[in-house]
């Protein structure tokens, strides 16, 4: 015995550098090794950066909303990258705090459904039996209607504006996060290691917070990134059809919507916001498949 | 007796199921005291595991249910506590060890966080003082105290059984029960975790339930032994009676089928058939069906327990002098 415990200690000692590494630090070496999941990522940082910067890139008041009709619907030039829109306003400008926009709704959507339908999922799937017959049958209701719809009949109902944007997509896109997690969470209380936490005294509470949830969360996780763009894309498409950001405010989906009757003379109105939302919607797709590859224990090397 | 840190009376425990209702504990009887170990011995399927679930109040229910009985520990009825109550005894004053070590701990906590959480919930100590008594624990089962930060998956298996092991006995419990520590573990671990568990009993002075398939690691371990067929206890008593003055023919039958060092012989001795099915037990004696000294009344009466000596009880017909079966109770007195 003493001697096994000494040979394990000189062991510790060599190896003291590659152990360290953490569960999230080996899914964070996967990755790196995805090239088209850190184009993804490189992506994205640009698209959050130029956000989070935005005022520093163009001033909201006096460029991005203030409207100079002498310059109306100019191509690309020196003094304006990617032309002008309608109304003579720098559309670079407007896409770079259209980005603020676009990413608030997405992230905070995305978060707010995953908080509400993960809450759901893990009590409907720890608790089970009449209580998960009940959340989840309401979760079907909302997934009977296409979520499209249901936005636009919140956003109809409480009127456009960015919270009640943000509400309408996070409402309809609760039920899938809600089914993810339930999943995944009755594949985890059957484990052992939940039994062996209930033989230690932990409360219902506990095992739900410290060992199932975040042991359910890879699959989350990946949903997630993909449902930022969905988020994303569905904020587009209800400013589109002018339910959702409104007018003076930038946002891509209007300015899509904005730029469609000038397509014939000025194609740079549409093309750029379009492919604004192009782009970081293939950026956010790629993350979410590499993430889906590096939180795959199968994949393990 | 006032004694007795564990007495379980006439327990039994069922699950309902779309194919019947499987009688897994059928009115068992057995007591502990405190710094003692039993070691409960039985096939797969005997209603073990299913024992110790219920000592600890944690078969699934549903299905599982405990339909009668009385788990009396230090004079109090754990079948009648409340569940908050229970949860502050358990991994306090009982605590368990599971199978297997490979899938009872958590993979994404550190064995450090994982230690450290039985202290957190049982004693009013601060984050960094359990942080600390997990490391001390973690030496204490011989493993290197920095190694607190791994996680489960840079551990070996035997590594991960004295993790285990340091958990349940982090808060000093009265009882220990182990259900087959050591099964999923090679030989040589086997020894150095038994002998580990040994160290620690004595140390801790804690009582314990020993659930094996494995008669040599009883012999090793345990003070008493409870020979557990299809729920029932069949044969109980310390080493010597079990091992020595083996009564029941389920048990001879389990000596029976361990390989011989000194003979020389082509093919192992098995008991006869297989575990009857639960949802459906024979009447009367329920090893009849396998049994060598079977005799008619065997099908028909159940045998009730019978005291051969102090401490040494069996359950067959043959020894309450109802069926004559010379070549089992041989000479002994019987009656």
């Amino acid at each position: 015995m003493a001697a096994s415990v000494k040979v394990e200690d000189k062991q510790v000692e060599t190896n003291r550098e590659s152990k360290k590494r953490s569960q999230w630090a080996e899914i964070w070496r996967r990755l790196k090794k995805n090239k088209m999941a850190m184009f993804g990522l490189a992506i994205i940082s640009i698209i959050v950066l130029s956000a989070v910067f935005a005022d520093f890139i163009a001033d909201y008041d006096t460029v991005v909303i203030k409207q100079n009709l002498g310059d109306r619907l100019q191509g690309p030039s020196a003094k304006y990258w990617l032309g002008t829109d309608e109304f003579g306003r720098d559309i670079f400008a407007r896409m770079v705090h259209g980005a603020r926009v676009s990413l608030k709704v997405g992230i905070l959507a995305v978060g707010i459904a995953v908080v509400i339908g993960g809450s759901l999922g893990s009590i409907a799937g720890y608790y089970g039996g009449k209580l998960d017959n009940i959340i989840m049958r309401i979760m079907d209701v909302f997934l009977a209607v296409p979520s499209i719809l249901l936005a636009i009949a919140i956003v109809s109902a409480l009127g456009p504006s960015l919270t009640n944007l943000m509400l309408a997509i996070s409402i309809s896109s609760v039920p899938s996060y809600a089914r993810i997690v339930r999943s995944s969470v009755l594949s985890i209380k059957d484990q052992e290691f939940i039994e062996a936490a209930k033989a230690i005294g932990a409360s219902d509470k506990r095992i739900i917070l410290r060992h199932i949830i975040p042991n359910s969360l890879a699959p989350v996780i990946v949903q997630g990134t993909l449902g930022v763009a969905g988020a994303i894309l569905s904020t587009a498409g209800l400013s589109f059809i002018g339910m959702g950001i409104q007018p003076p405010a930038p946002e891509w989906g209007s300015m899509l919507s904005g730029g469609r009757q000038y397509l014939r003379y000025a194609w740079h109105v549409t093309t750029f916001p379009g492919l604004a939302i192009m782009i970081t919607i293939l950026a956010l797709n790629l993350l979410g498949d590499g993430l889906r590859d590096a939180l795959d224990p199968r994949l393990k090397q | 007796m006032s004694d007795k840190l564990l007495e379980i009376k006439n327990l039994t425990i069922n699950y309902t199921t779309e194919d019947g209702v499987v009688n897994a504990v059928n009115g068992i009887d057995f007591d502990l005291k405190e710094g003692e170990t039993l070691g409960l011995v039985g096939e797969t399927g005997a209603g073990k595991t299913t024992t110790a679930l219920g000592i600890m109040r944690l078969v699934p229910n549903p299905p599982g249910k405990v339909i009668s009985g009385e788990i009396l520990f230090e004079g109090k009825d754990l079948l009648k506590e409340s569940e908050d109550d229970m949860r502050a005894i358990r991994g306090n004053f009982v605590s368990m060890i599971f199978q297997d070590p490979m899938t009872s701990l958590n993979p994404v906590m550190t064995v450090g966080e994982q230690i450290a959480e039985v202290i957190e919930l049982h004693q009013n100590v601060t984050k960094s003082e359990a942080w600390e008594k997990a490391k001390e624990m973690l030496e204490l089962v011989g493993i290197p105290g920095p190694r607190v930060v791994d996680y489960p998956h840079q551990f070996s298996g035997g590594m991960k059984q004295r993790v285990i092991i340091a958990i349940s006995l982090a808060c000093n419990p009265k009882l220990l029960i182990a259900d087959e520590p050591t099964t999923a573990l090679d030989v040589t671990i086997q020894a150095q975790v038994l002998d580990l568990m040994n160290e620690l009993k004595e140390k801790f002075k804690t009582a314990m339930v020993m659930i094996t398939h494995d008669l040599g690691v009883v012999a090793q371990v345990c003070d008493k032994v409870a020979i557990m067929y299809a729920g029932e206890i069949v044969e109980s008593g310390n080493l010597v009676d079990i091992y020595e003055n083996t009564s029941h023919p389920y048990t001879h039958g389990l000596f029976g089928s361990i390989p011989n060092l000194d003979e020389d012989i082509e093919r192992l001795n098995p008991i006869k058939g297989l575990m009857p099915d639960p949802t459906n037990l024979p009447t009367g004696c329920k090893f009849h069906p396998r049994c060598p000294h079977a005799q008619a009344l065997c099908k028909e009466k159940a045998p009730v327990t019978t005291t051969l000596n102090s401490g040494h009880r069996v359950k067959c017909l043959a020894y309450e002098g109802l069926i004559k079966a010379p070549a089992l109770t041989g000479n002994k007195e019987v009656g």
